[in-house]
């Protein structure tokens, strides 16, 4: 299974770097001679209400769907890892103030932190992958936070310091390589759900904004036409479908060959 | 309790200064009669002349007395009142779908866990992994499709019919039910997966302890076995999980009274996004924590109730 998930995301990659030589039209192409057309053999996911090529425009999509999954996991790892790291090997005051901002920020719904923010900030690509990861980092905060705090107590840590390491040599040499499997797992699964969020904010029409195609704000397309064009409901939702199981059974693959007791 | 409250104050605050500019901006540039003396008067209406330490301290002083300020939408009501008046219906959505999650998503997981690797815990497993990655507003839309615009069987907009008030009281409760089904239904979905699955992983433990293998020694029934001794013991952590996933419930409130047009907070925090009305963008954003914070003050409390050793502690 993680095997069928790792296809998946390696043909997304490929689909997504060949987006311009293998969409069959431009994505951006207004023709308002086939607007909303059923899925045929010239269109085959049909066209929208401004009769631009679906199928082409989700090829273009899911570049966007990746670009926001990794910047947004991105930034989350750089958080979470920072903060974990800190908390976990300092320890005392230090680790209690962190850790109470984790559950903070807990407190808050993810989703109306993000709405909030891009209400005030534009929605923009970039502003939306920025805030997907500023609010997705405690997870990986806790993880990272957990396993410094064994290790740092572990012999090969002690004999670093007995050589005159610095603390930022054990952290980051030392200590952060044993802890990254844990974050590996973590970071895939969060590419799959920055992609869930991603496609919902676009859906709203507060994420990816038109013209620019995202699989959620053709799903918005589809919301629009839903008595007439069953089609820009039904492919964008299972495409994201498809690459969110594909993220999520990686994820699972490589935490059950790291750690084969939590099968 | 006191410190996270305080820290959500905070939060909430340091996004509201996110902003570029001044808030009242949106009142003011658009507007070319506006002299430099009122926008003056209109910055000094919201304290927005005074030192930050000092904006956050009268902030939290009117949040103390639930004054979270006017809306700037042209009536320029409270925005304490707005969303009183449409947290109601989120609730009762809520928890009907947290009441659906709990009576669906334990017996799947007791059952998957009892029947480890059978059939029926295999189609199990492929309908959580669906689960967890079916965007659920996407779902939202083929249903609607499905039972609204081709079996037409389920109203898909609003919570009332047109002609909700002309309906005898029976009809009318049922002409809700038909309006709540989806709604309900689709913000269960995301939690259902996650919860059974769960569910299972906490059973199989338990059955694997001691006191099962004694109670099974004492020629106990597998049912009196399964349903009174493990079960109790699997269900405790989920009461925590539970907790954890209000925040997902109440975020995910947005995208549901969205699709469906319900006249909720969801709803209304959606519109204040759009329509950058601030005061009920950050009311909502510190009324929908402190919802969090009391849920999962709940769901401590009723761990001591369910678990006579955490009452000790």
């Amino acid at each position: 299974m993680a095997m069928a998930g790792g296809i998946v995301v390696i043909l997304l990659f490929i689909v997504s770097l060949l987006a311009s030589w293998i969409s069959p039209y431009d994505p951006n192409e207004i023709n308002l001679h086939e607007v909303l057309s059923n899925p045929s053999f010239a269109h085959l996911f049909g066209t929208d209400q401004l009769g631009r090529d679906v199928f082409s425009r989700m090829i273009w999509g899911a570049g966007i769907s990746l670009k926001v999954g990794f910047v947004a996991t991105g930034v989350a790892i750089c958080i979470g890892v920072i903060l974990g790291a800190i908390a976990g090997y300092y320890g005392r005051w230090v680790d209690t103030v962190i850790m109470r901002f984790v559950d903070i920020m807990l407190c808050f719904p993810a989703f109306f932190l993000i709405l909030a923010v891009i209400a005030i900030l534009e929605p923009s690509i970039w502003n939306i992958m920025i805030v997907i990861g500023l609010t997705s980092w405690m997870g990986i905060t806790r993880l990272v936070r957990a396993d410094f705090i064994s290790l740092k107590e572990r012999d090969f840590v002690q004999a670093a310091r007995a050589i005159g390491a610095s603390d930022l040599r054990i952290i980051f040499r030392h200590i952060l390589p044993n802890a990254m499997a844990s974050v590996l797992v973590a970071a895939t699964l969060g590419v799959a759900g920055a992609i869930l969020t991603e496609s919902a904010l676009s859906f709203l029409g507060i994420g990816v904004q038109p013209p620019t195609p995202s699989w959620g704000n053709i799903l918005t397309a589809g919301k629009n036409n839903i008595d007439i064009a069953w089609w820009l409901s039904l492919y964008p939702g299972l495409a994201i479908l498809i690459t969110v199981l594909g993220y999520n059974l990686l994820g699972e693959g490589i935490r059950d060959s790291l750690d084969p007791r939590l099968k | 309790m006191a410190p996270l409250l305080v820290g959500i104050t905070i939060v909430c605050f340091v996004v509201i200064h996110l902003a570029p500019g001044s808030p009242t901006d949106l009142q003011t540039d658009l507007n070319p009669r506006v002299s430099a003396e009122a926008k003056a008067r209109l910055q000094s209406m919201y304290d927005l002349d005074k030192p930050l330490y000092k904006q956050y301290l009268l902030w939290v002083g009117k949040l103390a007395t639930l004054d979270l300020g006017k809306s700037f939408s042209t009536d320029h009501r409270p925005v304490i009142d707005k969303i009183m008046e449409r947290i109601p219906i989120t609730i009762i959505i809520n928890v009907l779908s947290m009441a659906l999650i709990i009576l669906v998503a334990i017996p799947l997981g007791v059952l998957s866990a009892v029947h480890q690797n059978s059939l029926f815990d295999k189609v199990t497993a492929v309908f959580v992994f669906i689960g967890f990655a079916v965007p659920t507003f996407w779902l939202a839309l083929l249903l609607m499709i499905l039972f609204g615009v081709h079996l037409d069987w389920l109203p898909i907009s609003g919570i009332r019919s047109l002609n909700y008030e002309y309906l005898p009281p029976f009809a009318a409760f049922t002409d809700l039910l038909k309006h709540l089904i989806l709604p309900v239904l689709l913000s269960a979905f995301g939690g259902l997966a996650g919860l059974s699955r769960y569910m299972r992983s906490n059973m199989l433990e338990v059955i694997r302890q001691d006191y099962i293998t004694t109670a099974r020694a004492k020629g106990l029934s597998e049912w009196v076995v399964i349903y009174k001794h493990a079960l109790r013991n699997a269900l405790l952590p989920v009461i925590t999980i539970l907790g954890l996933s209000i925040p997902g419930l109440i975020g995910g409130s947005v995208i549901f009274e969205t699709i469906f047009a319900i006249p909720g907070m969801g709803q209304l925090f959606y519109m204040s996004v759009m329509s950058r009305d601030y005061p009920v963008v950050m009311g909502i954003l510190f009324i929908g924590a402190v919802l969090t914070l009391i849920g999962n003050l709940i769901a401590d409390l009723s761990y001591a109730v369910a678990d006579p050793r955490i009452r000790i502690a």
